[in-house]
């Protein structure tokens, strides 16, 4: 899509898209979101980026294949449970940290990891389906 | 820890509190090492020189931490693991018994053998498309499968499998291959759909989803009707997973289409997932109904033994005569838990393992006899005898094995079928079980005597083993696999063992619920030690 609006407005959308969806990630545990929402909507943060300045920008901005990311994401998800056997609990339990940083706690967890494993999952293999579809469309 | 501020609860209400040994990590290890596995060859994808080598060493990997199990397995029991530290039935639970062990010893086992043989087979561009990813995910569900002791965890391993399987069975994509897979998918995708509308039952019959827990208020519950139903819907949803008769046409409608390798593991892994299903389900958590069930299964189970090994006999591609004898042996295994005795049930359990182990060598045999002969065509191959006379020594061990010859393991397990049937009047199936042993005798002969002895064909091009390219690690694998037929064929006493233990704990199913529900109420003192 070449309208001059959308593609002066694209990359500020996707920036402010792609900020909001880690927001959505991190306040998933007790509220609303999570890593499944916030891989969705980075997702469609880089679809709209392609859309408007082509996919082989956004296959530049984001440096590695997809797939790999997903394979990142499947990987620190696998080994989020592995800590438990370290604090001797059964595997996949959840681990917590409070430390305090500039005078705020911070609720840090092995589910956290695991949240972050699910986004660059769903990130990655939406990506990879959005990106493909958008390269068909102009052939 | 800031824990320290909340309200004081006690945690043993809901949670595990002692420690797991660190032996019963071992029970998801083959989760996490397939997990890891596939996505690092995910991350390596362009890599094609280095994927080959993560995803063997997290096969060589797997098949320790299963071997591992195995023997823990047998020495300790039952394993359990509750996932998240919460307690079953709110956790999902990892459940380690004979049955399921041994099966993932022997999943081990073969996704070594293929993936080692794949090396050879898989070209570029199919590991750039996912080859080694698909397969380890492949082989992570189907162990998981056999471990989990959550019956919408299983259904959610059945799902993983079965998209690996989707994967492996188009890569390629020729038209053949698209075609066996729509109908592949189509009618597992059925199957699986009645599988979660039965899960939904059992929810809304019993409030949870906890296989021993299921067990023991299934075995309390005096209504038959809806119990019945449930267990009939599972038994029709895992019967067309497992491909018997009368559902088992997608079977050798697929099982032909992608690389050999993909069939051995396919022939050796997939079906036998669902016949575990069965067992684990009709055993261990409806025992009354599988008796009200048995009648139906016997027929199932004579149908597909005959259909199996008729069809093996009418064909002419040699990937078709197998997928064939797939689901024959699928019958065979069937007869065990029609008949629900110990001896039919340990003559099943063996036969399952034996199966797995045959199957997959006989898709690998068939890749390097149709490589050495240029077709996998019966009416134009020919003429290996002269130039592989060892390959022909391991088709026939093979050949014999498959049919339930002596010396080799294929023997004893029809052996107890046949004493079981035998036993309770039911001759017929002791008849089709011998019937279609003589077919699947003749099937292979069949194809032994067309490949190897016959004159080659002067207008086909044969090679000598030297100039295969798979049959360079194929051989090795082909060695490795027949030598555990014989050694179980010749020495079966431990064999025989297991697998009367298998039969004995699918019998007794209080084991396998004492083991979930029997640890949970422990001493304080432990329990302490165990948290801080």
């Amino acid at each position: 899509m070449r309208t001059l609006i959308f593609r002066a407005t694209a990359p500020y959308l996707t920036a402010l898209m792609l900020l909001y969806s880690i927001f959505v990630l991190l306040r998933g545990h007790n509220e609303p979101g999570g890593g499944f929402i916030g891989g969705l909507i980075a997702a469609s943060a880089l679809a709209i980026y392609g859309i408007a300045c082509g996919v082989s920008p956004v296959r530049r901005a984001i440096r590695y294949h997809p797939m790999a990311i997903s394979g990142f994401g499947l990987f620190l998800g696998a080994i989020a449970g592995i800590f438990s056997l370290f604090a001797g609990v059964p595997y996949m339990t959840g681990l917590w940290v409070y430390p305090t940083v500039f005078g705020v706690e911070l609720k840090l967890s092995t589910t956290l990891i695991f949240d972050i494993g699910v986004y660059l999952v769903v990130l990655g293999a939406i990506t990879s389906i959005a990106l493909a579809l958008e390269e068909k469309e102009r052939d | 820890m800031a824990a320290a501020e909340r309200p004081a609860i006690d945690l043993a209400d809901a949670f595990v509190m002692e420690a797991p040994a660190l032996a019963d990590w071992l029970i998801v290890a083959p989760l996490v090492i397939g997990f890891i596995f596939a996505a690092l060859c995910l991350m390596t994808r362009k890599d094609t020189g280095r994927q080959p080598v993560i995803a063997i060493a997290g096969l060589v990997l797997i098949l320790l931490s299963v071997a591992g199990l195995f023997v823990h397995v047998l020495a300790n029991g039952t394993v359990v693991m509750a996932m998240g530290r919460w307690l079953p039935p709110f956790g999902i639970a990892f459940v380690a018994d004979t049955l399921g062990a041994t099966l993932a010893l022997i999943s081990g086992i073969v996704g070594l053998a293929t993936g080692i043989y794949a090396l050879r087979e898989a070209d570029n561009t199919e590991r750039r498309y996912g080859f080694y990813p698909f397969l380890l995910m492949m082989l992570s569900g189907v162990i998981c499968a056999f471990l989990t002791g959550d019956i919408f965890n299983l259904y959610v391993w059945f799902e993983v499998l079965l998209l690996g399987s989707f994967g492996l069975l188009i890569l390629g994509s020729r038209r053949d291959q698209l075609d066996g897979a729509t109908k592949y998918a189509f009618l597992n995708l059925i199957a699986t759909t009645l599988f979660l509308i039965a899960v939904a039952y059992v929810y809304g019959l019993f409030g949870t989803l906890n296989m021993a827990d299921i067990a023991r208020k299934a075995a309390v519950m005096e209504e038959v009707g809806p119990r019945l139903t449930i267990a009939a819907l599972f038994f029709f949803a895992f019967a067309m997973k497992a491909a018997a008769f009368p559902l088992n046409f997608w079977l050798p409608a697929s099982y032909h289409t992608p690389r050999l390798a993909v069939g051995a593991v396919f022939a050796g892994l997939l079906t036998k997932v669902g016949v575990y299903a069965l067992l684990r389900i009709l055993l261990t958590i409806f025992p009354a109904d599988r008796d009200d069930l048995a009648i139906a299964i016997a027929v199932v189970a004579a149908a597909s033994m005959m259909l199996g090994a008729l069809g093996a006999l009418a064909q002419t591609d040699m990937r078709r005569v197998l997928g064939y004898l797939v689901i024959s042996g699928i019958g065979i295994m069937l007869a065990g838990l029609a008949l629900g005795s110990a001896t039919g049930l340990s003559g099943t359990a063996f036969y399952t393992a034996h199966s797995m182990v045959i199957m997959t060598a006989l898709y690998l045999l068939v890749g390097i006899v149709g490589a050495a002969a240029g077709t996998f065509d019966l009416h134009r191959a020919g003429g290996l005898y002269a130039t592989a006379p060892w390959l022909a020594v391991v088709a026939l061990i093979l050949a014999f094995s498959a049919s339930g010859l002596p010396p080799f393991s294929g023997l004893w397990p029809k052996i107890f079928l046949v004493k079981a049937s035998i036993d309770v009047g039911a001759w017929w199936l002791a008849a089709a079980i011998l019937l279609s042993g003589f077919l699947t005798t003749i099937a292979l002969v069949r194809l032994f005597a067309f490949a190897f002895w016959r004159p080659a064909n002067p207008d086909m091009r044969s090679m000598t083993l030297g100039e295969v390219p798979v049959a360079r690690l194929g051989l090795p694998v082909l060695v490795g696999l027949c030598g555990l037929t014989v050694i179980a064929g010749l020495y079966p006493e431990p064999f025989i063992q297991v697998s009367d233990r298998i039969a004995f704990e699918l019998m007794n199913p209080v084991g396998y619920i004492d083991a979930v529900y029997a640890p949970m109420p422990i001493q304080p003192a432990a329990a302490e030690g165990a948290v801080q």
